[in-house]
């Protein structure tokens, strides 16, 4: 009986050709690009690629980088923890509205993203004049970078956790409470543990696009070099300069970075059986 | 603990939850909120244990007015219908936990902790599985974690929103037994929610049974199986056939049955006959007939269920040394040892 096929199952031509067509289509769009990187990155050795990223302009963009991620990561964590509460466990008008614009930086252009903070921020914005006068920097400033990736990054931790907190519902609280625990003692020993990992997810995703956004911080960076150049812009200065070596060397930092966000993820859920009891 | 409940009044949005209802229970006593579902039992435990707050109305635990105490702060122990436990922790962290969240002078030390979550876990039999998680026991374990972890701060009343719903059969049967055992034990007031009547009869000292939002009687489970208070009550408790016609001059009269009825106003009225209040009679002192169409022994009795001329669905219950050799299709003249009759 072993033999029979079950009757989801498909026939075994089925299975090759589109695991054929899957890998054909991963190798050429992306594995191959990826190797690219590498292999422009070192054409001239390793040494050169490696003073590509230790020199001071290089330097300078990855520790904007790193600054602007610092910022954005717990923002988003606590913005992402506070959305995804109030739609999970209060009822109010407009529930269905929040839902959607959570999801906005998902569906609107980055360009777009960094356009509407010149707009509001720059010199000829609504608060242009006023944050001139009291010497404010934002646009072309570190600020607007992060505003900006703020933006863009906000929807990745609320989006892990509102279903998660939904499924949950408010028994296990309503419990904690019941029984005498404060509210921040039943967010700490109940709320907080049951999302832990959708929780960690969410920050390796939102890490990962905070360190690689290009399009919003672009609009609002200036792309002053040593100032306000965050690697992927600093990648296409470089690359514009003609200095192949030098761009694909940053390039490919930015891959690293990116490829321990997706080993991290991908030990999460190795891990995440195990160590939590499951569900009940 | 006595709980007082005086004309307490919520609203969902436009929908009245709670019409109004007052209730008084006595310090140790063993209540079942019975009704249909969407008739306020939920709500009014809810009121009770402070995670709902009233519009109108007070709660009372002894003469403290509780009504907008939070819920951290009355000592209640609450059983949810689906456990409710904490995925995360061990059985013996769940049970510690009201413990464990006390602050200062009022926290115990470890190990009276591990002493009394001890205790609880042989009171409710599950001695030996404190270190399991919740997802690595059934459904009739994990409730009985719940009932010791609501135990374990020594409610001053315990209160259980449908408890057994969310298991089979036999495992509710037992635990209902359980409970009542537990309850003997330990001599908390308990409150109790279910739309199971056979539930609530077996277990409670008494049952209040709601109907959109208000209380229609309160007694012994005797007392609203055979005395209900109105048609309501007569209907969802207990089986019954339910006839619909009108009372003139004492007597109830359909198009199937004819029925006394002292006392009762004349107008439209309902009258309710239970199953095994049918027995067989001589034609002419019958107070209606049926064609049978299943006849199903079952046990001491052999129920019978048929229909009249007017095509009224019937069900009869007999003793099985009455019922002679019942055949389907045959002619039954049957007649009310006692029937209940409301006015519409």
């Amino acid at each position: 009986m072993s033999r029979m096929r079950h009757p989801t199952e498909d026939p075994v031509w089925a299975k090759v050709v589109i695991l054929t067509l899957v890998g054909l289509f991963l190798v050429s769009v992306l594995i191959l690009p990826l190797i690219t990187v590498f292999f422009e990155a070192t054409r001239k050795g390793l040494p050169a690629a490696l003073e590509a990223i230790q020199n001071e302009d290089a330097r300078a963009s990855i520790k904007l980088t790193l600054i602007t991620a610092a910022i954005t990561v717990p923002f988003n964590v606590a913005f992402g923890l506070c959305a995804s509460w109030a739609i999970a466990k209060y009822e109010f008008p407009l529930k269905p509205f929040l839902i959607t614009l959570i999801d906005l930086p998902f569906s609107v252009s980055p360009v777009v993203a960094g356009l509407i903070y010149v707009l509001v921020f720059g010199a000829q914005g609504w608060f242009g004049p006023w944050l001139l006068d009291h010497d404010i920097k934002i646009i072309f400033a570190v600020p607007g970078i992060v505003l900006a990736t703020i933006f863009v990054t906000f929807p990745f931790v609320a989006r892990e956790l509102i279903p998660l907190m939904q499924e949950q519902g408010v028994d296990e609280e309503e419990a904690a409470v019941s029984m005498g625990a404060s509210g921040l003692r039943t967010f700490w020993s109940v709320t907080a543990p049951n999302v832990r990992w959708g929780l960690l997810y969410g920050v390796l995703l939102c890490n990962a696009r905070a360190m690689g956004e290009f399009g919003a911080v672009s609009v609002v960076s200036g792309h002053i070099r040593g100032l306000t150049n965050t690697m992927p812009l600093h990648v296409e200065i470089l690359y514009n300069e003609y200095d192949f070596v030098g761009a694909f060397a940053v390039a490919a930092l930015l891959c690293l970075l990116a490829i321990v966000t997706l080993v991290l993820k991908a030990l999460l859920e190795l891990v995440q059986p195990q160590s939590r009891p499951g569900r009940h | 603990m006595t709980i007082s409940i005086r004309s307490v009044e919520k609203t969902f949005g436009r929908f009245p939850a709670l019409n109004g209802v007052s209730l008084e229970i006595a310090d140790g006593e063993l209540l079942a909120l019975l009704g249909p579902s969407g008739s306020g039992k939920t709500t009014l435990l809810r009121v009770i244990a402070g995670l709902e707050f009233p519009e109108k109305g007070q709660i009372l635990y002894g003469d403290q007015d509780m009504t907008f105490t939070s819920a951290a702060a009355r000592r209640v122990g609450f059983v949810f219908q689906q456990y409710a436990l904490f995925r995360h922790m061990t059985v013996a962290k769940n049970v510690a936990f009201g413990l464990d969240v006390r602050k200062g002078q009022a926290k115990p030390s470890k190990s009276e902790i591990t002493a009394r979550v001890d205790e609880l876990l042989k009171l409710v039999e599950l001695g030996e599985l404190g270190k399991r998680y919740p997802a690595q026991l059934s459904g009739g374990q994990r409730q009985r974690v719940a009932l010791a972890r609501a135990l374990a701060v020594n409610p001053s009343v315990l209160l259980l929103d449908e408890p057994f719903g969310a298991l089979d059969a036999t495992v509710r049967k037992s635990l209902r037994k359980e409970l009542r055992r537990i309850h003997d034990a330990t001599g908390v007031t308990t409150i109790f929610v279910t739309h199971d009547q056979e539930e609530a009869l077996e277990l409670a000292d008494r049952v209040a049974i709601l109907n959109k939002g208000a209380i229609e009687q309160v007694g012994a489970p005797h007392e609203v199986h055979d005395n209900p208070a109105g048609a309501f009550v007569c209907g969802f408790v207990g089986e019954a056939n339910r006839f619909e016609g009108a009372v003139k001059g004492g007597r109830f009269q359909s198009a199937d049955i004819a029925l006394p009825a002292p006392g009762v106003a004349d107008g439209a009225a309902v009258a309710f006959v239970r199953p095994h209040e049918l027995v067989l009679a001589p034609a002419d002192q019958a107070n209606l007939s049926i064609v049978t169409e299943r006849i199903a022994p079952q046990g001491a009795v052999v129920r019978v269920d048929g229909a009249t001329a007017s095509g009224q669905r019937i069900e009869a219950a007999f003793a099985r040394q009455n019922a002679g050799d019942l055949q389907p299709g045959a002619k039954l003249s049957l007649a009310a040892d006692r029937s209940y009759v409301f006015s519409a």
